[in-house]
């Protein structure tokens, strides 16, 4: 089931696989909102509304508790669906679309009410932040789990079971052809697919890529798909799980060695003053639990801190953790554009990425880009972020002037993936190091260099000060050995400081298991701990194995996965609860008696010798909690939760909600047009369309060609790609073109509130319009590769799109937004219409606090 | 292995000749594009690059790419390569070149100019948060996951928060 991506286009070698399967009798669905070359391929393609994925998978949820096809067994003892939850929590059904907890006032949810029975006053709700990913809620800390009551008969009216099936029991087959536009004869072939092809001896996947993530509730989007799964029982098994496509080489890497502000290497939580974060006790209290994996937080933060300060750092001065930065709400890419905007942020590194292009409100970010004193952009052309001040649309419209933009800009060539070693994590978590096969040229350099060079500069200024802020620079560890006339740092060396060590003998440590929170080993990213193994670069192994062989297909000797080498998470589940296959089609991890381990083609993600039949004593702390038969070790219950009674800040279930913009109302909850705590930006350079605002009546989706890569940096400089893909184009149906007088091959141009873009119109049924309760609604389609720069040159989509977000990632919204067309070509610049929108009204100190940080929603009104 | 031509699809010289490639030192890689992972092997000569092509002992891949990985030679060669620093001044209409270590030093200065002016001690609440918000990161998706530690490492011991990546994009 692809859905949410056309990985034919995307990730199309990857599709090779899924082509495979097909031959051997596999059957590939595609649900999208435009047929592309994922749907040709497929042996049912699906058209649905852009945006409206939950409704469908709801209807799907509904569908399978109701005919009783969910995988009982599975679903009894692996999932919380037999636990009872507390008598306060009130449903989007009781509430007319927002669940119990939620303030109209501030658009945030207080989750208290949500917590398992028994467990309300021992939630640990913490300070509610938008859009930061509340680390404690997400693990369950606090949350006290010993003697959950359940009812493994699923019929007490408050288990998760059948709050789930209230939830969705209005998510009718009818009603998801009035909402997504999708036939119920299309709907029943596609939910008894999925439910024939799952159980015991077969598993059913999900693929989705950014058809999901850029949504305003994104998170809830995938949710859908996880609940799903978990009922169908296809999650840690073979065959199973959901697929994230991900769309750059080394982005699963760059969320776990994180260049993410809320983030430290592998998902620790950045400190945040307001839980009173201050102290390292403070900080490992409102992130530890007491039952579960996240039980070792305190060996993985200490450990972190002493492969960044070193000897210095000891139990006396807490390992140097309260000189960490604090967070006090959400300075994600998207605040930090509004303070750069208000002349709040004096300088600004990019490198390999283009926000002139790629991020969402273009316009509005190279505007941004404007305010800045300095920028240094890295890359190895010159991308349209690097010279705004001079090819922008605002320049050649007469809005700014170079002469007129103090912006100083260093724009710096870099070495290509083959001039510098190194490695990049792909999607499947899977970290691939790569050798060094020529010299950079001339001045390029890797991030490598840059980063150390810069660093050993840093250093050297702040050396000897005793100013308490200069502490964490003054005793930073950087001490990268150096190597060849260009002095690049040896990467071994960083690789051996993420895999981590012992302290006293600088042995590298074999895994995550040896750290420890005394003080006695460093690691800089504990998921990756591993990779190092005993002193040997894992992720440079090049033996695929015989795959062929059973099981064959796992090749545990190419490269490393995290963590632990293990290619499947949770494949505890891959066995029956005593520790058998499901299924001998099936199988993958077993519980072998005899040797008293679990054994199979792959790392158990469980440990190693607990018994199936282990039961944890009601005092149990840390793993000792986790019993035999709980193969969801990260969460505090050891169960898939179908219901999140922690973790999400906008609702314990999915929840059918419109885009933020749509032409058509909420048939579910007629109070709630979109994600009532979705984050909006309200200032008047950022305007929104209302919901079925009559100027803006169309649907707009974006999507991804094979022949370009995201904003184009790495494409539209390529001869080769440029003449596969030529153009910047709009996919526009037959009627929707002949009522607006557009023809194919001819110019039209699309407008929102915030520009105007124009391409040339492909007139095609591969979009189709949609019959959506009663009403006709047509769907364009946008490629979003296009800039000013490079061999192919275009109007960039991303001018078009507000900025908005999900409340708990803070991902942009890309997908599903409303506009208008027009025959013809744009009659000014792209963004003009945002000119003298009260731009640079604002005006804030750099050491200023920020209010579009704290409260995305106040921000400007 | 499927090519989906026949053997009686080759002319005579096609039978002959040999591959461009061959006897050519042999670099394994990764490609730089989505995130599939497909292991690439890196063909040069005396230091030039001659060809990328899929590496067929890698699992996932087994020898194909898609166009952009199979263009990724062109990445590397591209007419408009960087190979010099470029530098815009203050209402500058035209790029300069500076030296390498000359931009490095100036960049240093900025950072940590930009760090103390906009460094806080506390929130507006009285809060510690020992910060600065006077510059910005946004990049790493395209990175190795080596370059992003050291970049998380520095700008976090420098107080930095506002930290992104194409993640969040």
């Amino acid at each position: 089931m692809i859905e949410g991506g056309n990985m034919a286009e995307a990730h199309p070698v990857g599709f090779r696989w899924v082509m495979k399967a097909k031959q051997r009798g596999a059957r590939v669905i595609h649900v999208d909102p435009r047929f592309g070359r994922t749907s040709q391929l497929a042996d049912e393609y699906v058209p649905i509304r852009a945006g409206t994925d939950v409704a469908f998978l709801g209807g799907v949820i509904r569908h399978v508790i109701e005919t009783e096809s969910f995988f009982r067994e599975y679903v009894v003892h692996y999932t919380n669906a037999s636990t009872i939850v507390g008598e306060d929590f009130r449903d989007t059904e009781d509430l007319e679309g927002v669940f119990s907890g939620f303030d109209p006032e501030t658009g945030r949810y207080d989750p208290g009410s949500w917590a398992y029975h028994g467990r309300e006053a021992g939630f640990s709700g913490g300070a509610q932040e938008h859009a930061t990913q509340a680390f404690s809620e997400h693990t369950g800390a606090g949350m006290e789990t010993d003697d959950l009551e359940h009812d493994e008969t699923l019929e007490h009216p408050r288990c998760v079971f059948q709050i789930l099936r209230r939830h969705f029991a209005r998510y009718t087959p009818e009603l998801v052809e009035r909402v997504c536009g999708i036939s119920c004869e299309q709907f029943f072939a596609v939910a008894d697919a999925l439910i024939a092809n799952s159980g015991r001896e077969r598993t059913s996947m999900f693929c989705y890529a950014n058809g999901w993530t850029q949504h305003s509730d994104a998170v809830q989007m995938i949710r859908t798909a996880a609940v799903l799964q978990l009922l169908l029982g296809n999650v840690g098994r073979p065959g199973g799980g959901i697929m994230a496509m991900r769309g750059h080489a080394s982005i699963q890497g760059s969320t776990d060695v994180p260049t993410l502000y809320d983030l430290l290497p592998g998902y620790l939580h950045m400190p945040r003053t307001r839980e009173g974060h201050l102290t390292l006790e403070e900080y490992i209290g409102t992130g530890k639990t007491d039952r579960g994996w996240w039980s070792h937080l305190d060996a993985y933060i200490v450990s972190l801190l002493k492969a960044w300060f070193g000897d210095v750092a000891t139990d006396e001065n807490d390992y140097g953790f309260g000189w960490l930065p604090k967070l006090t709400g959400n300075h994600s890419h998207f605040s930090t554009t509004f303070r750069m905007l208000d002349g709040g942020v004096e300088g600004m590194f990019v490198m390999g990425q283009n926000p002139a292009v790629g991020s969402q409100h273009s316009g509005l970010q190279r505007r941004a880009l404007a305010k800045l004193k300095w920028l240094v952009v890295r890359d190895l052309a010159e991308i349209e972020t690097a010279t705004f001040w001079r090819d922008s649309p605002e320049v050649r419209s007469g809005e700014l002037r170079p002469e007129e933009i103090e912006t100083e800009v260093f724009l710096m060539p870099v070495s290509s993936h083959i001039e510098k070693e190194g490695t990049f994590t792909n999607t499947q978590r899977l970290v691939q190091f790569r050798d060094k096969a020529l010299k950079s040229p001339g001045d390029a350099r890797s991030e490598l260099w840059f980063m150390h060079h810069l660093g050993k500069r840093v250093k050297a200024h702040y050396a000897g000060s005793a100013r308490d802020r200069d502490w964490p620079i003054v005793n930073l560890k950087w001490d990268y050995p150096e190597h060849g006339e260009e002095r690049e740092p040896d990467v071994e060396s960083v690789i051996k400081e993420i895999n981590g060590y012992d302290v006293a003998t600088g042995r590298p440590v074999s895994g995550f298991d040896e750290l420890r929170e005394d003080g006695s080993t460093a690691c800089g990213c504990w998921i990756y701990s591993g990779i190092y193994k005993d002193g040997v670069n894992q992720a440079r192994r090049r033996d695929p194995g015989d795959i062929s062989a059973a099981g064959g297909i796992v090749s545990p000797e190419w490269a490393w996965a995290w963590p632990a080498n293990r290619r499947i998470l949770y494949n505890r589940a891959s066995a029956d609860p005593q520790g058998k296959p499901w299924s001998e089609r099936k199988r993958y991890i077993w519980w072998d008696e005899q040797q008293g381990r679990w054994a199979g083609y792959d790392v158990p993600d469980f440990p190693a010798d607990k018994r199936p039949d282990y039961r944890p004593a009601p005092d149990a702390q840390g793993m000792d909690a986790i019993g035999g038969t709980d193969p969801f070790i990260m969460m505090s219950d050891g169960r898939g939760w179908l219901y999140s009674p922690t973790g999400l800040l906008d609702g314990p279930l999915p929840t059918f909600y419109e885009p933020l913009e749509s032409p058509l109302p909420n048939l579910l909850y007629p109070n709630v047009d979109g994600n009532p705590a979705a984050i909006r930006w309200r200032r008047p350079e950022n305007p929104y369309h209302a919901a079925g605002d009559p100027r803006y009546p169309v649907v707009a989706t974006t999507f991804r060609l094979t022949e370009h890569h995201t904003g184009g940096g790495m494409s539209r400089t390529l001869p080769w790609l440029v003449e596969l893909q030529p153009e910047m184009f709009a996919e526009i149906d037959p009627q929707l073109a002949a009522d607006r007088g557009i023809e194919d091959g001819g110019w039209m141009t699309i407008v929102t509130a915030r520009a105007e873009i124009e391409a040339r119109a492909k007139v095609t049924d591969r979009i189709r319009t949609l019959r959506v309760d009663g009403q006709t609604i047509h769907q364009i389609a946008l490629p979003w590769h296009w800039g000013y720069n490079g061999l192919s040159r275009g109007d960039t989509t991303n001018e078009l799109v507000a900025l908005s977000g999900d409340p708990n990632v803070s991902i942009q919204d890309d997908k599903a937004f409303t506009c208008d067309v027009r025959a013809g070509r744009r009659r000014g610049q792209s963004t003009e219409r945002l000119a003298g929108a009260g731009l640079g009204g604002h005006h804030v100190r750099p050491n200023e606090d920020d209010p579009a940080a704290e409260n995305p929603q106040d921000a400007g009104t | 292995m499927d090519w989906g031509l026949g053997p009686g699809a080759a002319s005579g010289p096609t039978l002959t000749a040999g591959a461009r490639i061959a006897g050519l030192k042999v670099t394994e890689s990764v490609c730089p594009y989505c995130a599939v992972g497909c292991g690439q092997l890196v063909y040069t000569r005396g230091g030039e690059l001659v060809d990328i092509e899929g590496n067929p002992r890698s699992p996932i891949n087994q020898g194909t790419l898609c166009p952009k990985g199979a263009s990724s030679r062109q990445l590397v060669q591209q007419p408009g390569r960087l190979t010099k620093v470029k530098y815009r001044r203050p209402g500058g209409t035209e790029w300069e070149e500076l030296e390498l270590e000359s931009a490095m030093d100036m960049i240093a200065e900025r950072v940590i100019a930009a760090r103390e002016s906009g460094w806080q001690d506390t929130d507006r609440h009285g809060w510690r948060v020992d910060r600065t918000l006077g510059f910005a990161h946004l990049g790493g998706a395209t990175l190795d996951n080596e370059e992003n530690y050291l970049i998380k490492k520095l700008f976090t011991a420098m107080g930095a928060i506002q930290i992104e990546n194409q993640a969040r994009i």
